[in-house]
């Protein structure tokens, strides 16, 4: 076997253009499909980051009106849904999908939000659980955060997020500044960043909609004095971060479950019920899922045309492969004079076929890594190469090899010794 | 006895006519005989050494091969018979272009299954037994043609077969080599080895210890003289 190997290698290199020529077929077709799978690996991953966070695996689950998050500083809050329990937290964190949840109210761009007697326009509050900062992935980057006491004591403190330091007090520190927020002084204590690695990439006008509102800022309050500034019987919503990626949209599905217990259908004869409300998970992954499987089902269609491609260089090899057994006739019955087998001699053929087009898969997976280099350059496509493509693609090219070299290395095997020696 | 051959007959089938090229052949070698066939060209010299090679079989008749009988024997066999007991000399050498000396005469070996080293080993043993071991590195390009057939005696000889199996050994050579060639087919006959050699010139003939004379396929122990 590795004395064929080494005869394949001495034959190929002893016609180089020949075996280029044979091997162009398969070199285009596997470049065409590395440069393919990377570009939709590349823009998968877009797509996931951009729509879902690079690794964070939380899902928000929110109170919604038909398809609209309700939101409370227009409206009011529906009578017929009770307040979160520290058990509801339990059920939920005992999901095997979620890892840990936390409960939350927001509010966009209040009008009762000032600094130093100047109103704060882009600005979200947020009233918070202790656990907020640890599932949604944030941390304290200077001061501290929320003890229990600020929670039970009703302490009037905030924390900020760089975004809004930076906005306001531009390049000071924001601790020990005071805020008012609907007439009350609140002390910050502390600055907070959102820890995941994630940088999106701005493409489109959906695209800014996506981003716009995490580029406001942001002050995090304790829940407990929600009560203080707004309605103390606003609903809360919930973040729940999921085990693994793949969890996420059961993650979600189970803890709006378990959410929606706290809705009574009836209307219990008040104004403000509201039958239609209900906690909905947000369908970000199944978006991102299905914004993946469009960009796959057109590169799918480019991956069978490189097959295509594959195939009319199986038949290149073939075709040469069938020439080499006829030139090399002479050789054959010499072999089969000196006592070669059949199977020797088939064997001998499928090796060159083999390693010629494992040459040339080799040769299109290095094509294909600069191929795709070149569209990511050209076409600000991002792409990510895919190690498995690129094993699966040399094994498939020394596949294509064995058949295509079967009929020939047959032929060669099946050459009457005779006939062989006579042939001119 | 290294083979024989009983009532031999083979045809050729040309259109829809079978041609009777070799007819009603006995011949039997005993082992360490010299033995040349003679015969004008078209007589039907290659179509016997072909039968005795084991790489045709014959028509009709029967051919024991060192206590097998060829007939019968399926591909497997016949190719460990032409490997390990018949030596082939061709009269255009056929030996391997890209492949230096040492790697042709390998060739045999390799078939057999030899490991590497022994293979190296016998190979230049043979080598030297031609007299060519200072040039086993060389191609059969870099090679005269009395050397090549040397080469290829090298190759015919590696594995000790029963029998060496010469087709014009010396048709493509000029008188001097052929007569080299002549002279190291008898070396090794006095060594014991069995060569059947076929010619189609008197001189060359005339090396051997018994001739044999093959017309119109069929063989006679004279010139002129009555079948066999
Ligand atoms: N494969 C074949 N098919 C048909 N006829 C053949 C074949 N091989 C040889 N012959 C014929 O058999 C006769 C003997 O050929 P051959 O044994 O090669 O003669 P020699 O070697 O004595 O010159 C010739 O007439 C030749 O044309
Ligand atoms: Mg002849």
């Amino acid at each position: 076997m590795i004395e064929n190997i080494r005869l394949s290698f001495k034959g190929i290199f002893s016609h180089k253009i020949r075996s280029l020529l044979t091997m162009l077929g398969i070199i285009i077709g596997i470049a065409a499909i590395i440069a393919i799978v990377s570009t939709i690996k590349g823009t998968n991953e877009q797509i996931k980051n951009n729509l879902i966070g690079a690794g964070n695996n939380t899902v928000k689950i929110q109170l919604s009106d038909g398809d609209t998050v309700c939101d409370f500083s227009w409206e009011n809050p529906p009578k017929n849904v009770s307040m979160f329990t520290e058990s509801t937290k339990k059920r939920i964190n005992e999901l095997k999908e979620v890892e840990s949840c936390t409960f939350y109210r927001t509010r966009n761009n209040p009008d009762n939000l000032f600094y130093l007697n100047s109103k704060i326009d882009s600005a979200t509050i947020y009233g918070i659980d202790k656990d907020y900062f640890e599932t949604a992935g944030y941390e304290i980057v200077e001061g501290k955060g929320f003890s229990d006491r600020n929670f039970t004591n009703f302490d009037k403190v905030v924390i900020v997020d760089k975004t809004l330091a930076e906005g306001i007090f531009e390049g000071e520190s924001p601790v020990g500044k005071i805020l008012e927020i609907s007439g009350e002084p609140f002390t910050i204590i502390g600055m907070t960043v959102q820890n995941t690695v994630f940088e999106p990439v701005i493409n489109s006008v959906d695209d800014f909609y996506t981003y716009n509102q995490t580029s406001s800022g942001l002050i995090f309050m304790p829940t407990n004095d929600w009560g203080i500034v707004f309605r103390y019987d606003e609903p809360e919503n919930c973040i729940a971060k999921a085990v693994d990626t793949d969890a996420m949209t059961n993650a979600g599905k189970k803890t709006a479950d378990i959410l929606n217990e706290s809705i009574t259908k009836e209307s219990a004869g008040g104004e403000e019920t509201s039958a239609t409300v209900e906690y909905k998970s947000e369908s970000l992954l199944e978006q991102a899922k299905s914004l993946q499987d469009l960009s796959s089902s057109t590169n799918n269609m480019l991956i069978w045309i490189a097959s295509i491609s594959l195939l009319v260089g199986g038949i290149g090899v073939m075709n040469i492969m069938l020439v080499s057994v006829t030139e090399r006739t002479r050789e054959i019955g010499l072999k089969k004079a000196l006592g070669a087998r059949k199977r020797r001699i088939l064997a001998q053929f499928l090796t060159e076929a083999a390693v010629l087009t494992s040459i040339g898969g080799i040769i299109g997976v290095l094509t294909g890594i600069g191929l795709s280099q070149i569209i990511a350059k050209v076409a600000e496509v991002p792409v990510a190469i895919s190690t498995p493509s690129i094993v699966i693609s040399v094994i498939f090219s020394m596949v294509v090899g064995i058949v295509f070299g079967l009929i020939p290395s047959i032929k060669a095997a099946r050459l009457n010794p005779i006939d062989a020696l006579r042939y001119e | 006895m290294v083979f024989e051959l009983k009532n031999i007959y083979k045809d050729y089938i040309q259109g829809r006519e079978p041609v009777p090229v070799l007819k009603d052949i006995s011949l039997s070698v005993e082992e360490g005989e010299y033995v040349a066939i003679m015969g004008p060209s078209g007589s039907g010299k290659s179509t016997l050494m072909n039968i005795i090679g084991c790489l045709d079989k014959q028509t009709k008749g029967s051919f024991i091969f060192d206590g097998a009988d060829i007939m019968s024997a399926n591909d497997k066999k016949l190719s460990d018979i032409r490997n390990k007991k018949i030596g082939f000399v061709f009269q255009n050498f056929n030996l391997l272009p890209r492949q230096s000396a040492l790697e042709n005469v390998e060739l045999p070996l390799l078939y057999a299954g030899v490991s590497k080293k022994v293979r190296r080993e016998k190979a230049i043993a043979a080598l030297k037994r031609v007299g060519l071991a200072e040039r086993m590195s060389f191609k059969p390009t870099q090679l005269s043609g009395g050397q090549k057939q040397r080469v290829a005696i090298a190759r015919a000889i590696v594995n000790h077969p029963k029998l060496l199996l010469a087709d014009e050994p010396t048709g493509a050579l000029d008188t001097k080599s052929g007569d080299q060639v002549m002279e190291l087919f008898k070396e090794l006959n006095d060594d014991g080895v069995t060569i059947v050699m076929i010619t189609h010139e008197p001189d060359i003939a005339k090396c051997a210890k018994r001739i044999m004379y093959i017309r119109d396929g069929e063989l006679y122990k004279e010139r002129t003289g009555e079948k066999e």
